[in-house]
């Protein structure tokens, strides 16, 4: 290998950990906020990247459907759950939120099709139609078990993973799709030529995570949830609703896997199930950040995709099984580690 | 002085066993109520119950609402405030992200910052680390930070679980002089506590719970000379 190969897999490499680190932070907020590691969010970055190439290829896209489906499960389940608790005034707003809401994006979407937007915009729309997915998925399946062990919540996350693939395939059909780069610039750094999608990846990954730090210590919001990750009963008696926390966490989460999605669809043929390896590696990326660590993870996730890069070029067939062979020290390290740390504790 | 809380004929279960029985009592506006008792007497679940951690049977009151179907969240927005026994901190976070998350439950912010300035007036030491991590502090500091935390809702009752435990006798000293001083600011108090006499001297009227039972009450200053008191709780002779 020359070193000019080597750059130009590390180059490659980062920009796919970019993607994952996005999705890799996603699963470190739910995970902290809820207590579910959620599995389907390489799903949901797939399922951006589908929605796009049917927005862009002038179809309305199977999203639309999934997200009427969901909220009007989402809202008998919650108008069931409060007349039980007998919170009749809560009815106007679960109305406005699971219902109101989620159509009105649909409906928007739908109309704004017609008019034949501009790239901007079907990205725009894409995200929209995205979001409201996993915090709907979260009202009807770990609403209810909220309370469930993390091995519970984690076991439903998968069988959700699966009903998401079925649906996936449902409503998006079995075709591949790769959408139009975002755009055709490129630099060449130190002989290397760098194509402008992969700029653009790693500069959305690094504006995304921005915000993210700036949300989470800026804002009374951003804080709430930190406060609901480190201390659940803690949180409850300052008034921060745990339910409300892990909606935000849901909608921020889906909202950087839709990204990563968007930008992934450009460089990599995105299937209705191509989401499970992407999730899978975001999964790797957060592990070895402890799952609560953002910054851990999002270094995790640019080395899983530096890996897999090199791997790729060894031998294609086995990058997958070297990257996720990885897994196995990294669960040994951790583990010791938290060990030492459980021990600081009970001291 | 008008009613601010009471429970009337509260029962909490843990499975099948009967941790509180029927256990009735009300705080008065202004006034300082603290409960007394040994350890596993039920103390502590009968403030898990009232902010509604705990779920229970019987009747409780908050301003004369019914709040028993209430969740936490309603009834610390209505400003029924409670400090633990574990203080329940946010351990990496800052001490002014504590406090400030303290006042989450406040829809009117515009009075936060003023609120603020009267928390670290009242405790200087956590103005001096405010940028530090709660989980770095010191015992003392730790339960000055929970109160300063409880303080920023504004409660209107406050429900402290034990405030003394496992501090320095003069660090248990300025906290119950902070107690004692919130009595200015209109706040009501319900106290649990192991440390009976400084309890009674702080309170008003006190309570005493055995076995998940109320077993006696009176004014304070009544309790603090019952010899039976003395005897069990008050280490006298």
């Amino acid at each position: 290998m020359t070193s000019d190969i080597a750059a130009i897999l590390a180059i490659d490499g980062i920009a796919t950990g970019a993607v994952y680190a996005l999705v890799a932070i996603g699963t470190v907020l739910i995970f902290t906020v809820t207590r579910v590691i959620f599995i389907p969010f390489g799903d949901i970055a797939a399922f951006t990247a589908l929605t796009l190439a049917a927005l862009d290829a002038k179809r309305f896209p199977g999203t639309g459907a999934l997200v009427v489906i969901l909220a009007c499960l989402a809202t008998l389940i919650e108008i069931v759950s409060l007349l039980r608790n007998g919170e009749r005034r809560q009815l106007p707003r679960a109305l406005f939120f699971y219902l109101a809401l989620p159509l009105a994006v649909v409906g928007l979407a739908s109309l704004t099709m017609r008019a034949d937007p501009p790239l901007a915009i079907r990205l725009v729309l894409a995200l929209m139609l995205i979001t409201p997915i996993s915090p709907l998925l979260d009202r009807i399946v770990f609403r209810p078990i909220a309370d469930g062990t993390v091995l519970l919540l984690l076991t439903v996350s998968v069988a959700l993973h699966f009903a998401l693939v079925g649906l996936g395939l449902l409503f998006f059909g079995p075709e591949g799709v790769r959408t139009e780069p975002l755009t055709s610039l490129s630099t060449e750094l130190a002989g290397v030529l760098i194509s402008g999608q992969t700029m653009l990846i790693v500069i959305a990954a690094l504006v995304f995570s921005g915000l993210l730090y700036l949300f989470f210590d800026f804002t009374l919001v951003g804080k709430s949830l930190r406060a609901t990750a480190v201390n659940r009963t803690g949180s409850r008696l300052m008034g921060i609703r745990p339910a409300r926390a892990g909606t935000i966490a849901y909608l921020l989460g889906s909202l950087m896997a839709g990204v990563s999605g968007i930008l992934i669809a450009p460089v990599n043929t995105i299937f209705y199930d191509s989401g499970f390896l992407l999730g899978l590696k975001a999964f790797v990326g957060a592990i070895v950040g402890g799952m609560t660590s953002y910054p851990g993870a999002a270094i995790g996730a640019v080395g899983v995709g530096i890996l897999e890069s090199f791997a790729s070029f060894e031998s294609s067939a086995l990058k997958d099984v070297i990257v996720f062979s990885l897994l196995i020290p990294i669960l040994i390290w951790r583990s010791l580690a938290s060990l030492h740390s459980e021990e600081e504790i009970e001291e | 002085m008008s009613e601010m809380f009471s429970m009337t004929d509260v029962t909490v279960c843990y499975d099948n066993v009967e941790a509180v029985r029927n256990v009735s009592l009300s705080v008065e506006e202004g006034q300082i109520v603290t409960v007394i008792g040994p350890n596993g007497a039920g103390k502590t679940t009968l403030l898990m119950a009232a902010i509604g951690l705990l779920a229970s049977r019987g009747r409780l009151a908050f301003q004369g609402n019914d709040i028993g179907r209430m969740s936490v969240e309603d009834r610390v927005e209505r400003r029924l405030c409670l400090v633990p026994e574990k203080r329940e901190l946010f351990s990496d976070m800052s001490v002014a992200d504590n406090l400030l998350l303290g006042s989450y439950s406040l829809r009117d912010r515009s009075g936060v910052q003023k609120t603020l300035d009267e928390v670290y007036d009242r405790f200087p030491r956590l103005k001096e680390r405010q940028r530090q991590a709660a989980g770095t502090l010191s015992g003392g500091e730790r339960q000055m930070l929970a109160l300063g935390r409880a303080l920023m809702a504004k409660p209107k009752l406050l429900m402290l679980d034990e405030p003394s435990l496992g501090l320095a006798p003069l660090i248990v000293r300025e906290i119950f002089r902070t107690i004692a001083s919130l009595r200015d600011l209109g706040v009501s108090i319900l106290l649990v506590e192991q440390n009976a006499r400084a309890a009674l001297e702080t309170a008003d009227y006190g309570y005493v719970l055995e076995t998940g039972e109320i077993v006696q009450s009176g004014p304070a200053k009544d309790l603090i000379h019952d010899p039976r008191l003395i005897t069990a709780y008050l280490g006298g002779h």
